[in-house]
């Protein structure tokens, strides 16, 4: 679902990168939010909330709401809509309100 | 601690204007960005704009970052902070408090002006938080600034400019627009933006609203119905749409967080997009020093936040001891600039607005 | 009314058109323009003093048609994309129809397409004479489009034929 040709803009990206989301090797663009990854992906179930496991998504994409919320190399409550993707992140769907490192 | 002439908060429009007019006159300016470009909303404006030439009309908002940033780039008054986030105002010290790439420092700063913008609302309806919901301006950061699109088919909720304009911008993406609804029964946003979706077969519904999305952990479906005049929903009137993604864009609120902080008088005024900050015509608030600009200070467009932002930047610049007979002249002419896109009948809204509003300098 | 349909009405088109004498004469600009928005790029744009100087910003803008050549400078400088060029007097039998557009893919010179008036509506085919691309027009492309002379002054979209999955 990405964008190749725009009759008003174009998309200069980045390096190419492996990550993994939920044990499960996807590419997308080094530097680029890594919501903006996933969703290129198909990948639009980013958590679910805390009480009710509702499937959530980003709602505002510009780090504001707080909807996107997800555990990026261990550490929980990553705004991915702004957080930059890097080579060989570890991405997952936070379930609940996420625990802070096993080992910090 | 190094004390800072003027510190502006948020590059976009306003910040950027801020920035640019203080320094004019000799002031020291920092100007603080969270994003890693300066330009706020600008960057995501594929349309182009209104207004006049001085506030660079028929410019596609994207290319307007660049022209403003030439006017910062040489000049040894100017300092730009990107990736730093404003945290909070410690009011015993008078200190910002900054973040960049988790290292916290504080600033001081003489003169502080607040350009954070504004957020999206949201709207309630059943099953409102399923993933493929978004805010308009969700939409056009992912589509035009990281160039992925949110769905195949989406359903629009809002008619006024950012609704209009971002379902132009889903269709130049290749995204099918199955309908704009609007609970209003009438047009929200400019007609010229309007007149193009409808020659395009894209029908806008006024006098309708959302009832519900369906699907089982994404959207599958909306469901929407008629209105009547006292906006209550009429019953047979329901619709299935049959949609991927559901556009929310009712509107925008001030993140005036700072501003609380920092102990300036808020007024609640629904025309101006909520709680907003009390200010004078040289838009400083009820805190000496502390002065707003753009959609913080009330929700608007681009052309006014540039502005007010030049109006802040050169009072503070001149409350520092830059001021000068020129100073008044740009001043003044933007105060002018500013009433005239204020002074026709689209901005009966905003006028009436400021009028709740304002106190006397 | 078009504040709630998006679409205007008779009456509002009638009280933007040029003279039938006028539109036989040959190409003219016809401003789609009928809110009082702050906005002039219009008359910034034009190079032959045919859109009257804007006293107040909101002013809807006032064309001489006299002085106006259909040269279709305006048609890009517009951020509505409002302004259309219409020329009667292409051929015995049709009139061209200059259309902003901002889409992919560009069509090509003697491609048949689907006409639309104002609300969308398919009212019947056109044949592309020509795609006008420049720098100064910033991204905003013009395409002609021949179509039957008295569908001239509804024609203001089009769509290819073909269907892409």
């Amino acid at each position: 679902m990405r964008i190749q040709e725009h009759p008003i803009l174009s998309f200069p990206r980045g390096r190419k990168v492996k990550f993994t989301f939920n044990g499960q090797e996807l590419e997308g663009y080094e530097g680029e939010p890594i919501a903006a990854a996933l969703h290129a992906a198909g990948v639009r179930v980013l958590r679910y909330s805390p009480n009710l496991h509702r499937p959530r998504g980003f709602y505002c994409a510009i780090g504001n709401c707080s909807s996107c919320l997800m555990t990026v190399d261990g550490e929980p409550n990553v705004r991915v809509c702004i957080a930059e993707l890097q080579e060989g992140m570890a991405v997952e769907i936070q379930k609940g309100k996420g625990e802070l490192y096993a080992n910090s | 601690m190094q004390t800072h002439e003027i510190a502006v908060i948020g590059a976009g429009p306003a910040g950027l204007s801020a920035a640019i007019a203080a320094a004019e006159f000799g002031a020291r300016v920092t100007l603080i960005e969270r994003n890693n470009k300066i330009g706020g909303q600008l960057i995501k404006q594929t349309h182009a704009f209104f207004g006049s030439e001085k506030q660079y009309a028929s410019h596609r908002g994207i290319d307007i970052p660049p022209l403003l940033y030439q006017k910062l780039e040489d000049k040894s008054n100017v300092q730009i902070l990107l990736e730093t986030k404003v945290q909070g105002f410690y009011p015993d010290d008078g200190v910002l408090g900054l973040e960049n790439k988790e290292a916290f420092f504080p600033l001081q700063a003489e003169r502080i002006i607040v350009a954070t913008g504004a957020s999206e609302k949201t709207l309630a309806f059943v099953n409102n938080d399923l993933p493929g919901i978004y805010g308009a301006g969700a939409v056009q950061t992912l589509m035009n600034v990281h160039g992925v699109i949110p769905g195949k088919r989406v359903l629009m909720i809002g008619s006024g400019n950012i609704g209009l304009i971002v379902s132009y911008q889903l269709l130049q993406a290749g995204v099918q627009v199955a309908s704009i609804i609007e609970a209003a029964p009438c047009i929200g946003g400019y007609l010229v933006h309007a007149a193009k979706l409808r020659r395009m077969g894209i029908p806008i519904r006024t006098s309708h609203t959302i009832l519900s999305a369906q699907g089982a952990k994404e959207v599958e479906r909306a469901t929407i119905c008629g209105l009547d005049e006292s906006w209550k929903p009429v019953p047979g009137t329901e619709q299935e749409m049959d949609v991927d993604t559901i556009c929310i864009s009712v509107g925008l609120s001030p993140l005036a967080e700072i501003l609380w902080q920092m102990g300036c008088e808020m007024k609640y005024v629904p025309a101006l997009g909520g709680h907003v900050p009390v200010r004078d015509k040289q838009m400083q608030t009820s805190v000496a020093g502390v002065y707003v600009a753009g959609d913080v200070a009330s929700v608007e467009e681009a052309s006014s936040a540039m502005m007010e932002g030049r109006i802040a930047g050169l009072a503070a610049a001149e409350s520092l001891g830059y001021g000068s007979e020129q100073l008044n002249v740009e001043k003044k002419d933007a105060l002018e600039q500013l009433h005239s896109l204020r002074s026709g009948p689209v901005g009966e809204k905003i006028r009436s607005g400021m009028h709740n509003l304002m106190q006397e300098a | 009314m078009m504040k709630r349909t998006g679409v205007p009405n008779r009456e509002d088109i009638d009280s933007i058109l040029p003279t039938a004498e006028r539109l036989a004469q040959g190409p003219v600009a016809i401003v789609e323009c009928f809110e009082k928005i702050p906005c002039n790029p219009c008359y910034t744009a034009c190079q032959f003093d045919a859109i009257q100087e804007f006293e107040d910003i909101n002013d809807r803008p006032i064309i001489d048609f006299a002085a106006c050549t259909g040269c279709g400078l305006c048609i890009s400088a517009c951020p509505g994309l409002a302004i259309f060029v219409v020329d009667q007097t292409y051929s015995d039998t049709e009139a061209v129809v200059q259309i902003p557009y901002e889409f992919l893919p560009v069509p090509e010179v003697g491609e048949e397409v689907l006409a639309l008036d104002r609300s969308g509506q398919v009212i019947t085919k056109g044949r592309v004479v020509k795609v006008k691309e420049t720098k100064k027009m910033n991204l905003t492309k013009v395409v002609s489009l021949a179509v039957p002379k008295e569908l001239a002054i509804e024609v203001r979209f089009f769509r290819r034929e073909k269907r892409h999955g």
